[in-house]
């Protein structure tokens, strides 16, 4: 009995004492824990202030006192995710985009082929100094290597002002400025085919300035000004020095509500003509509107879009066979002004409907006059279904009828897988 | 006389200046709703902040639409959780903000998962094969409280920076955060208590902090993997596994569809329980403290009822 007493009370002192050991175990495990905190944000910063790579640091875990049982072995706490990039902080950002196409059916002068990898498109951002950033996207095409954009981003401006300087897609529209991978569609648009120089579009080397203008609350103006060389293959083409081409550009953004928003657009370019001896003078009006409901904004969305265009050029000379010409060749000053002037038009309207998550439906009216010939208009119409197997890889359907104005119906579909790898890039607004 | 006047004039306007300058709020804006809602329990009246994401939107993917701009555009500084939570949207809006004081290079901006304690840092080789991996570790940090109070004294320590005038004012204002915030989590930790290593299923990795701290066990994901939508023979290996191992919860996230959570609950007799990942995904969750609120309670619930 006394045995049975005896026990019961070590027991009980055992336990009781164990129970205080443990809380003040667990207290002594907080405030180390804490400690260790403090130890490897200060680590975090020292290894950030100079730069060079450090090694991993171990921090050493402060001894308990020597009358403390030893603590139970714990997962070392990370502190702001993981160092070991830091090698490698200095380089930039590289992704990698291919777009593979393929086409069946009975295709237009400029269809695509059958198959083929139409783009590669190789891209380095990086933060380049305090000051700037730049951007690099250097495309891999089915004939050579093109510098797609080149330039750097002056960020700390005073008054407001981005500048930027480099080769660029132009700020003309809203087509022009997109990269084929996040176009919701295999193609472009016939009117930028015919009146935008197509795929490339107003792309060249220059500068661009741009500043949110003041305007009433809720409304976002921005106005963009650039200057470029003057030379677009299929827009414009430069001479001399002098033929440097414009490209102006208004912005006007407006949440309409938490889910909804419009944004409208002007634009005017003008520069050399490419294919008579004058100017070329485009003017567009573009308007998108986007609709995405935050709660369900992985699952729907839907987004309309229109661009209206104008050209006002001169005709290309007419040659010895009667045919127009795409000589920039000056003509006899007789002959300057006795080609007509041309005011071609086109426009195209969209829709995306995201039906879920990885799915999504759209389609496209086209419309746009001839360039060389703005009595041929072209009419099209394209379907389009595209699925997201990850955020990373995409593959479409396109079903595209075209009525070229000289009567020829085309009829295809088009295929396009398009894959990224690399750093994760920024989603396109 | 020139000379008192002047100096009378250089008085005022001094005192101008420095009232002005002490009068001045900090403009803050954060990516999200938790890091607002903190920011404002710490700056008080001193710091106007206000985020960019709602909080029942899927904070990786929001647009970067221009009217974020304008907000940017006045910042004082810019407060973003990091581990490339927002790598999709935030950069094209710093870099067009047009403001020199929030670009990662400058002071005001600043990526709170520096201070706080992060789970699921993969080791090893990183790859896409794994799905939307974040590569610096789990971004979903601001669930666990005690990484809350860390993001408040980080801020506080940034407020007092910028603006030293008030770093008494700051230093107060966390104090008594950390108290309130201590006292809370005795609160929470008592109601989960009778809980503690239950298992559980999550949609999306959300929660590995949130459950870590609460001594709850995440056996596994709706998705198959981040950012892939659920599969039907993942769906069946999910319901073979709650069945296994008698799971019953299935805490979803307010911006997924529940349609497979719930055909899946049904299947195996459990639950879907929509936690808030943020403050504001529901009306009443106001505040930090009301988000976890609002969460224990409807986990404990769950738990209570499911036995």
């Amino acid at each position: 009995m006394i045995v049975l007493k005896l026990l019961a009370i070590v027991f009980l002192t055992v336990v009781t004492a164990a129970a205080q050991d443990s809380a003040e175990i667990l207290k002594r495990m907080k405030a180390m824990e804490d400690r260790i905190i403090a130890l490897e944000t200060e680590l975090r910063t020292l290894k950030a202030e100079r730069a060079a790579p450090v090694a991993q640091a171990a921090v050493s875990t402060p001894q308990p006192p020597p009358e403390m049982p030893p603590p139970p072995p714990e997962p070392p706490v990370q502190l702001g995710g993981a160092g070991a990039a830091a090698a490698k902080a200095l380089n930039p950002d590289v992704a990698v985009i291919g777009d593979f196409l393929g086409a069946a059916g009975k295709g237009g002068p400029n269809g695509p082929p059958a198959l083929e990898m139409h783009e590669s498109e190789a891209a380095f951002q990086a933060i380049l100094d305090p000051y700037a950033r730049a951007d690099f996207f250097i495309s891999f095409g089915q004939h050579g290597v093109d510098l797609e954009e080149g330039f750097i981003t002056f960020t700390s401006l005073p008054w407001g002002l981005q500048l930027r300087a480099g080769k660029m897609r132009a700020a003309f529209g809203k087509v022009n400025s997109l990269h084929n991978h996040v176009l919701p569609w295999a193609d472009r648009p016939l009117v930028i085919q015919n009146l935008v120089g197509g795929e490339d579009g107003i792309n060249d080397a220059g500068f661009s300035l741009s500043r949110i203008l003041p305007s009433p609350k809720g409304l976002f103006l921005e106005g963009t000004a650039q200057i470029f060389k003057g030379d677009s293959e299929g827009v414009f083409s430069a001479r001399n020095r002098k033929d440097v081409s414009t490209v102006e550009h208004l912005r006007a953004f407006r949440d309409l509500s938490e889910s909804t928003n419009l944004d409208l657009g002007v634009s005017y370019a003008r520069g050399h003509s490419a294919i008579a001896d004058s100017s070329n003078q485009l003017y567009s009006i573009d308007a998108t509107l986007r609709w995405k409901p935050l709660r369900r904004a992985v699952y729907h969305s839907f987004i309309a879009r229109s661009e209206f265009i104008w050209d006002r050029s001169r005709q290309g000379q007419l040659d010895a066979s009667g045919l127009i010409a795409g000589s920039i060749a000056p003509p006899p000053p007789a002959l300057r002004f006795a080609t007509p002037i041309s005011r071609p038009f086109g426009y195209y309207a969209s829709a995306d409907y995201q039906i879920a998550q990885r799915w999504f439906l759209g389609g496209r009216f086209d419309r746009s006059d001839e360039l060389l010939n703005s009595a041929l208009r072209d009419t099209g119409g394209s379907a389009i279904l595209t699925f997201w197997p990850s955020e990373f890889s995409q593959i479409r359907t396109q079903f595209r009828r075209t009525r070229y104005g000289d009567k020829l119906t085309a009829n295809e579909l088009l295929f396009q897988l398009q894959f990224s790898i690399g750093a994760h890039g920024a989603h396109p607004f | 006389m020139q000379r008192s006047k002047l100096a009378v004039i250089g008085g005022l306007f001094a005192s101008l200046l420095t009232s002005q300058a002490f009068a001045a709020k900090l403009n803050v804006v954060t990516t999200t709703e938790d890091l607002a809602a903190i920011a404002r329990e710490i700056g008080g009246d001193k710091v106007d902040a206000d985020s960019i994401a709602k909080g029942y939107q899927d904070p990786h993917f929001v647009e970067p639409k221009p009217s974020f701009l304008l907000r940017l555009q006045k910042a004082n500084l810019l407060v973003a959780v990091g581990l490339q939570l927002e790598i999709g949207w935030l950069p094209p809006l710093v870099t067009q903000s047009r403001n020199p004081k929030i670009q990662p290079s400058a002071g005001g901006y600043l990526e709170v998962s520096g201070f706080c304690k992060i789970a699921e840092i993969p080791r090893g080789q990183v790859s896409r094969a794994d799905g939307d991996v974040h590569p610096m570790g789990n971004p979903h940090f601001w669930l666990d409280p005690e990484n809350g109070r860390r993001i408040g004294k980080g801020l506080a320590d940034k407020f007092s920076q910028m603006q030293p005038g008030d770093a008494a004012y700051f230093a107060q204002r966390y104090a008594e955060f950390d108290k309130k915030l201590t006292a809370a989590i005795k609160g929470w930790d008592a109601k989960m208590a009778p809980y503690k290593g239950r298992k559980v299923i999550t949609y999306h990795r959300s929660w590995p902090n949130f459950c870590e701290h609460f001594g709850i066990v995440v056996a596994e994901y709706v998705e198959p993997k981040p950012g892939i939508p659920p599969s039907p023979s993942h769906s069946l290996d999910l319901i073979n596994l709650m069945n296994r191992e008698n799971i019953k919860l299935i805490l979803v996230e307010p911006y997924f569809d529940l349609r497979t959570p719930n055909s899946i609950a049904q299947k195996t007799n459990g639950k879907v329980v929509q936690l808030m990942p943020s403050v504001g995904g529901v009306k009443e969750i106001k505040d930090y403290f009301q988000l976890f609120d609002y969460d224990i309670s409807r986990l404990a619930d769950a738990f209570a009822t499911m036995k």
